[in-house]
């Protein structure tokens, strides 16, 4: 029996000394016309060793292409210590450290993650994870209009440079809650947002929150000090939405403008955790120390015990569901702790310095792999503003073809922007981390010239 | 000691960055930081010294008897992890075309398929991150079902007042009102009160079944029936489907939107806190409102169903629509379970409740509910030992860390007085079960005989009992060099 380690003689006593016949007595005060017999549609067990070949033969028929999308999540190298030690039991099979106690390792390491990531943002707090960049986006905004109680408005601006999920799960989580989502529009030639935009958008009510995205999703980097400072003036909180391995090179929102960011949020996938078809990652948020009272999720606090040592517990759970239930600043409960455990050992690991070195060697293949690309005649840069390790490229054939046709060269090469633009289509963003080589990206643009060449020549 | 203090400048895990610190001299100086961020400075051993050590101060299913009530803490077989984990999974990106993920959206396909028919429900949608954001889909479906009727002035989500936090709060993030249904004696719901709360206000109901307090609603059909004629729909808190597995299913019982916690049933890891799934079923009338992306089949190939192909639904939860690597490891457990092994989940898991509950009753502790059968979980209350040797259910929680136990959920749910929510888990032996019945067994004798050494419990852990009112006071949620808490 998989899992279940009783014999028949240990059965047999339990039953003895609860007073019933059989297990299925247990059962009797479910109304008998509710019960079933067997779940017919579920296959039969399997052992370890068959369900091991299944899923060998399936994750080999994936393939591993080569990949130019970043997107949002992002292709870094992961450092072996960090899922053998993430993977460890003691971190792997505890849950939520509701027995301070019996959880310090966890608690530590969080206090440690919400250091780190106060450390990168330039922030004085952090929650210990939400689900992943875009929900943590949501729970930002829910915060900034709860907080901002000088603000009239329920509006929040959001750039349209912004990840198309993440406005769409944004309005999908925060417009029954009656907040209304206005989009900026981003400037044609530059790709950025421009600061002017959000006068003329404000209207009589103004603003609750203004969201900030920097790199934005076409990798632009956003004039984020004039924005801060525009949205600041018009009473608006800030929201700073922000990479993480960007935030080893790039002003932090922290720093932003005259006053900087309220908050910032953004997505933990880049610090260590893999691809993994989309998830599990992590969202993170920080905030100011002033409105860490309206943060939703986990926080974890240092304090002292009865003899007086240093020891991490929960802290300020009067904001959690569990607590306030219906008056609660979120219904967030279990969080992405292992997926933040990862991340704290693989910001550890690399350090500020390692981490600077991740985000400039991605940005410079990224512009290599830009050069490369755009040899060919047709394709060039979308936007004439300073990127980050993303790029915008118009193509001269639709995207769809062209990236079908480097597919079956196993290359991923890129995120079909028209999709969610139909402005810019046909056009493409690319995205070289670290770990492509000049030969994978000398490759790219080999088969790039040929497939436009070929879509190109008429016949 | 924290990592941040072991850093020493200049010192760095070198084999794990790129060898140079490439040019960026095209990002302009004003968008530049200026100092780096004070992340530690250490070697690669010493993280991994660390880490480890810091691992070796929790307790764990791996470790320990971990009976948290209305948790599952059963045990997580390594085969997920390890079967998640290829390589071909793990490094496929998420916007990679679907023709490049043949593999691994059969292996969701399936595990659609079989909670289908776990749950009775019609469709299912595996895109939730956890319990909690199962709970705002199926509340936002009510919602988007209303609406969609024309139906808008109902204003209310009815709750048990025995139901777990995220439901009233889960209401609240949809924009309804939380209005609380009381608690009969025996455990079932109210029905009265359930008659006299019910109206044309009135969305839906959340409950959990087998509820909270560890006992079957003997009158769920009643209740649907009762609900269902005010025009609500009916909620399904799938905290508890691991006690009836195979026995007995939410879409049976006339629910219209459940959702499942597969870190509990289907035993993904809880990792410290996450990460969950929270899958959504539903039945027919809510089917077109399920959060997407959706996995579909046409013919032997499978692709993602999105806002595209799925107009009325309530749109994305997340940017890449769910936690991937939990769901292959849920699937690759209930594939090695089968359905004669499902059946075995809930029967073992409620024989073990049912034995630890017999056993502690006979051993002279009190059950809420004496006169019902525990589900897979059940609850004693310290009561009588509180007023005899002044130690709270607490004392008792941390006394029982010493002996090497985690502690049950404590205070939860808050009706029943200085109770402990028990929930041993199939995957317990009985000898681990009669050693937790000895264990409670001397601490009240300890109470009796010695009470300053429960109420000063625990000994044995890296620290004693921590000063919350201090921690919530006396903010220090970030280390910072000089010593200032933030």
């Amino acid at each position: 029996m998989p899992f279940v380690p009783h014999t028949p003689a240990d059965i047999a006593a339990m039953l003895g000394v609860i007073g019933v016949a059989a297990i299925d007595d247990l059962f009797d005060e479910i109304p008998a016309a509710l019960r079933i017999g067997e779940l017919a549609a579920i296959p039969t067990g399997m052992a370890e060793m068959d369900i091991a070949r299944l899923m060998q033969v399936r994750a080999r028929a994936d393939g591993e292409p080569v990949c130019f999308i970043g997107a949002g999540a992002y292709d870094h190298h992961i450092p072996a210590v960090v899922w053998q030690i993430a993977s460890r039991g003691e971190f792997y099979t505890a849950y939520t450290p509701y027995q301070a106690e019996a959880s310090q390792g966890t608690l530590q390491l969080l206090y440690e993650f919400q250091s780190m990531m106060t450390a990168l943002t330039a922030l004085d707090v952090s929650n210990a994870s939400l689900y992943d960049g875009a929900s943590a986006l949501a729970e930002a905004v829910l915060m900034a209009v709860r907080a901002n109680r000088k603000a009239k408005s329920s509006r929040v601006l959001v750039p349209r440079a912004l990840h198309p999920a993440y406005r769409r799960v944004l309005r999908g989580i925060v417009e029954p809650q009656g907040i209304e989502v206005v989009e900026a529009p981003f400037d044609r030639r530059g790709g950025h947002t421009p600061a002017a935009t959000l006068d003329s958008l404000a209207g009589a009510e103004g603003f609750a929150a203004v969201v900030i995205n920097q790199p934005n999703f076409f990798g632009v980097i956003e004039d984020a000090d004039e924005l801060t400072d525009a949205a600041h003036a018009q009473g608006a909180l800030v929201i700073g939405v922000v990479n993480p391995i960007a935030l080893a090179l790039l002003k932090p929102p922290g720093e932003w403008g005259t006053a900087g960011a309220d908050i910032a949020c953004g997505e933990v996938q880049p610090l260590g955790i893999p691809l993994s078809s989309g998830g599990p990652y992590a969202g993170f948020l920080c905030c100011k120390k002033d409105l860490v009272r309206q943060m939703p999720g986990r926080i974890i606090g240092r304090t002292l015990d009865l003899d007086g040592k240093p020891g991490f517990t929960l802290t300020l759970q009067a904001r959690e569901q569990h607590i306030r239930r219906g008056k609660a600043t979120s219904n967030i409960c279990t969080n992405q702790g292992l997926l933040a455990t990862a991340a704290t050992i693989h910001m550890a690991i690399l350090g500020a310095e390692g981490l600077e070195r991740v985000a400039a060697a991605s940005h410079a293949n990224t512009r290599q792999l830009t050069a490369l690309l755009c040899k060919t005649a047709g394709v060039e840069p979308l936007f004439d503003r300073p990127c980050f390790h993303e790029q915008a490229l118009h193509l001269p054939a639709p995207t769809a073809d062209v990236l079908r046709s480097l597919a079956a060269d196993t290359i991923l090469g890129g995120f079909d922007l028209g999709l969610d633009y139909p402005e810019l289509d046909p056009a493409l963003l690319v995205c070289a981390t670290e770990l492509r080589t000049a030969e994978e990206m000398e490759h790219y643009a080999a088969k790039l010239a040929e497939i436009i060449a070929s879509q190109t020549v008429p016949g | 000691m924290l990592i941040h203090e072991q850093s020493q400048p200049g010192r760095r895990a070198t084999a794990q960055a790129p060898l140079q610190l490439a040019d960026c001299a095209d990002i302009p100086a004003a968008q530049r930081r200026t100092t780096r961020a004070l992340l530690p400075e250490v070697s690669e051993l010493q993280v991994v010294r660390h880490y480890t050590r810091l691992s070796q101060k929790n307790f764990s299913i791996d470790t320990h008897f971990y009976p948290l009530g209305s948790c599952t803490m059963k045990y997580n077989p390594r085969a997920c992890h390890t079967l998640a984990s290829l390589p071909g999974f793990l490094a496929r990106h998420p916007e990679a075309p679907d023709h490049q993920g043949q593999g691994f959206l059969a292996c969701l396909y399936e595990l659609q398929e079989m909670l289908k028919e776990v749950t009775g429900m019609q469709a299912v949608s595996l895109a939730p991150s956890a319990g909690a954001q199962g709970e705002f889909a199926g509340v936002a479906m009510i919602r988007a079902y209303h609406q969609a009727r024309g139906d808008t002035a109902r204003t209310e989500i009815l709750v048990p007042d025995a139901a777990h936090g995220t439901n009233p709060a889960s209401a609240v993030m949809c924009g309804f009102v939380a209005r609380e249904i009381p608690t009969g004696p025996d455990g079932d719901v109210n029905l009265e009160a359930l008659r006299a709360a019910v109206g044309s206000q009135t969305a839906g109901i959340m409950l959990t079944n087998p509820s909270t307090v560890g006992v079957f609603d003997r009158n769920i059909q009643e209740i649907a029936r009762i609900v269902h004629e005010a025009g609500g729909l009916l909620y399904y808190d799938g905290a508890n489907l691991n006690a009836i597995l195979s026995k007995v299913r939410p879409g049976d019982m006339g629910f219209d939107v459940i959702h499942m916690n597969l870190h509990k049933t289907f035993s993904t890891p809880h990792g410290g806190g996450g990460p969950g799934a929270g899958p959504v079923g539903v039945s027919q009338r809510l089917e077109p409102f399920l959060p997407v992306p959706l996995v579909a089949r046409d013919g032997t190939a499978y692709r993602w169903l999105s806002e595209a192909n799925r107009p009325q639904s309530i749109g994305r939860l997340t940017a890449f629509g769910g936690n991937m690597g939990i769901l292959l490891r849920a699937y690759v457990y209930a594939r090695m379970l089968g359905r004669e092994g499902m059946k075995r989940v809930s029967e073992f898991s409620t024989l073990n409740a049912n034995y630890l509950m017999a056993r502690l009753r006979e051993a002279g502790f009190e059950a809420a509910y004496p006169q019902r059968r525990a589900s897979h979980e059940f609850i004693i209350s310290i009561k009588q030992e509180a007023k005899a040797f002044h130690v709270n259910a607490m004392d008792f929680a941390k006394r029982l860390l010493d002996y090497g136990y985690h502690a049950p959920t404590t205070y939860f749910p808050s009706l029943v007085p200085e109770c402990l929510l028990i929930e041993p888990t199939e995957t317990e032996t009985k000898e681990e079960l009669d050693g937790f019945v000895a264990a409670l067994v001397a601490i009240r004798e300890e109470a009796r005989t010695n009470p300053d050494l429960v109420t000063g419990a625990p000994h044995t852990m890296p620290v004693r009992r921590l000063d919350d009112v201090r921690a919530a006071r006396q903010l220090d949620l970030a280390w910072r060099p000089d010593g200032a808490p933030a």
